[in-house]
């Protein structure tokens, strides 16, 4: 079992929901990714997404754009971002770490390579944004291979005939994108999703993850009620833009922003 | 490596994935997959469609004004000293280059799927331009993304979209130049799927889109095919194009894939010289990666980050290239070369004077080359440029390199 499915099964015998923070490597600067790592499981994240800085970020708004140009301008690469979870394993063999990106990079390195040092790391699971199943012939088997998790998104026009499709060729967990639109864009609608999700629920028996349009403790809850986990981006990437001067303040804004949803989405449990 | 075309080779790609080799593909994000695939089931339903090709045959006639000329430069194939140069005019149709082609293409597929918002990206703003002009034609809503790095440089342009009812949107993201442009069209496109059609203005971008632009302009290598025959007997020997994204390039080469005897040249934004690192030729000095939803050849450092490019023309300044230019690359059938802003600027001068034909810098490139490649054939050879687009665009880049001032 992997870590990813090892942390969603204990958390599902608990009735819990997943806290599952996405944060941008290298973003203020590299030097702090690995403590920022270590403050959002403090403060309740129960795995990791950490997201690849890419040069055309198209899935993105305009929040996650100026992380990764705040990234990219100290240089942050793909094998950087491997060695930080590295680093961070060494204190914390607990917390799944996926990394959340676009192909390019991982392609510049080379497939086998890049799938060998995430695995030697201790990533979890991959999450390749620009990349359907269609195209992941040869890619997925590399990381399934090494007991990586390949996670697909689904979107609000995914049809079932995919849906399923999807999840045959996922593990770990599926990414429901609740919104059309890019991160960090556009008001959740709460029905709608739950509708959609109940529907993938019936459709797949892997877990459902649920990002975009994820702001507070409120939006949280609403959406953990109907699902296996929220993936809470944007707000916090926003959150390190605005704090990035002081990383002591920064960590306690991360902090103070995550506590609220973990103690929503726990209140959920019964 | 060189392989002998087939027919029945070349109508099989793209392949059920949109794949041409190695190539091409289908890179986005879920939200666009199925919008993508409605579109490509609708298009290969009207492409057998008589309707909508009288159509697009009527538009290209009427409105667009073709056949464009195939014309003999006699005064440049005499200075030049070696084969016949032969121009195919392009920089006659309406708005002053290929690219009206594909706009009025996409912009009827947009009308027969029920679309009426559509939105496009542009460099220097001729796909703009054209797209604006082909939504006031048909009755759409158009929103033109645009680099605010090309807003300043091509205010003209700019102008000339908004008089014809569109709607510019200054991309401030990234690089603030084309690829950023497509960045946000996409992104928009992401927002608005439902109602809205992504006129892309290149070969490339995920499938269908190359399959698409590639038919559309694929016009002008038919015409030409013809027009050689009609007036010089037989194919022509080479055929010379600009490639920045290759939309003009498919349409000229497409046609002649099968033809073993025609040479096919594609010329790249070799900028300062492909040494310095300043340039936007891929093909010459990339190497392949998945960008704006296909894999091709791309400019890219050596973490996978897209490289900003350089070109005086700004309609070739773009890190990427259409992936069907990327398998003919690979399989040898075509020649893929670079000239250098100085020499595209002679390039430029050269057919103002000789031939009173003002070219677009993109186009100057092609003619740089041609003139090179034309001097060491015989006078019984001939070589067709694919004179793209007008000049008229680029009168202020040209003064500016001048130093004067208008």
């Amino acid at each position: 079992m992997s870590r990813i499915e090892g942390v969603l099964k204990a958390l599902k015998g608990q009735g819990r929901k997943a806290l599952i923070p996405y944060i941008t490597a290298g973003d203020p600067h590299p030097d702090n990714t690995v403590d920022l790592m270590h403050t959002l499981v403090d403060a309740g994240a129960d795995i990791i997404e950490l997201g690849v800085p890419f040069s055309d970020p198209m899935a993105d708004g305009p929040v996650i754009q100026l992380a990764c140009e705040r990234a990219l301008v100290h240089g942050t690469s793909l094998r950087q971002v491997i060695a930080m979870v590295k680093e961070f394993r060494k204190t914390d063999d607990a917390t799944p770490v996926v990394l959340m990106g676009y192909l390019n990079p991982m392609e510049a390195m080379g497939y086998e390579t890049f799938a060998d040092a995430a695995k030697d790391a201790g990533v979890d699971g991959i999450l390749t944004v620009d990349l359907p199943p269609e195209e992941a012939e040869e890619v997925a088997p590399l990381f399934t291979q090494r007991d990586l998790d390949a996670i697909f998104l689904l979107a609000p026009t995914t049809t079932d005939d995919r849906i399923r499709a999807i999840s045959q060729h996922s593990s770990g967990y599926v990414y429901y994108v609740s919104i059309k639109g890019v991160t960090g864009s556009a008001t959740i609608n709460v029905d709608e999703v739950a509708q959609k999700v109940s529907h993938i629920h019936e459709l797949t028996a892997l877990p459902v993850g649920v990002g975009f349009g994820i702001r507070d403790a409120e939006t949280a809850a609403a959406v953990g009620r109907v699902s296996d986990g929220v993936i809470v981006g944007s707000v916090l990437v926003d959150t390190i833009a605005r704090n990035q001067a002081d990383t002591d303040q920064l960590k306690r804004a991360l902090t103070d922003l995550l506590h609220p949803m973990r103690e929503a989405l726990d209140s959920l449990a019964s | 490596m060189s392989v002998k075309l087939t027919e029945e080779m070349l109508s099989a790609l793209p392949d059920a994935r949109g794949h041409f080799g190695a190539f091409g593909g289908r890179f986005v994000s879920e939200t666009l997959m199925d919008s993508l695939m409605t579109l490509e089931k609708e298009y290969a339903r009207l492409k057998k469609d008589p309707e909508f090709q009288a159509r697009f045959d009527k538009e290209l006639a009427d409105y667009v004004g073709r056949p464009t000329p195939l014309y003999f430069a006699e005064r440049l194939s005499r200075e030049t000293g070696g084969a016949q140069i032969w121009l195919k005019r392009e920089d006659l149709c309406h708005t002053g280059a290929h690219k009206v082609n594909n706009t009025i293409g996409q912009a009827l597929l947009a009308s027969f799927l029920g679309k009426k918002r559509i939105i496009a990206e542009t460099g220097a703003g001729q796909h703009g331009v054209a797209t604006a002009t082909v939504c006031a034609r048909l009755g759409l809503e158009c929103h033109v993304f645009m680099g605010s790095e090309d807003v300043q440089r091509q205010s003209l342009n700019v102008f000339r979209m908004k008089l014809l009812g569109a709607t510019v949107h200054a991309v401030e993201s990234g690089s603030k130049t084309l690829k950023d442009a497509m960045n946000d069209a996409m992104r928009d496109w992401v927002a608005n799927v439902d109602d809205t059609f992504y006129i892309i203005g290149t070969v490339a971008g995920p499938h269908p889109y190359p399959l698409l632009v590639r038919d559309f302009q694929s016009v002008i290598g038919r015409e030409t095919r013809r027009q050689a025959l009609e007036k010089t007997g037989k194919l022509p020997d080479a055929l010379v194009a600009c490639v920045g994204g290759g939309s003009n390039a498919i349409g000229m080469f497409y046609p002649f894939l099968a033809d073993e005897s025609v040479q096919i040249y594609g010329v790249e934004a070799g900028g300062l010289g492909i040494d310095t690192g300043k340039h936007a030729a891929p093909l010459c000095a990339g190497r392949p990666g998945v960008l704006h939803g296909n894999r091709t050849y791309l400019m890219e450092d050596e973490n996978g980050q897209i490289a900003g490019t350089h070109s005086v023309s700004a309609g070739l300044d773009y890190p990427g290239v259409g992936p069907e230019h990327a398998w003919l690359k690979d399989i040898g059938r075509a020649n893929y070369v670079s000239v250098t802003d100085d020499e595209a600027m002679e390039g430029f001068r050269k057919l103002t004077r000789v031939e009173g034909i003002m070219p677009a810098l993109e186009t100057a490139h092609a003619v740089a080359y041609a003139i090179k490649l034309a001097a060491t054939m015989n006078k019984d050879q001939t070589v067709v440029i694919n004179v793209s687009g007008r000049g008229d665009k680029d009168i202020n880049t040209v003064a500016k390199l001048e130093g004067i001032e208008i």
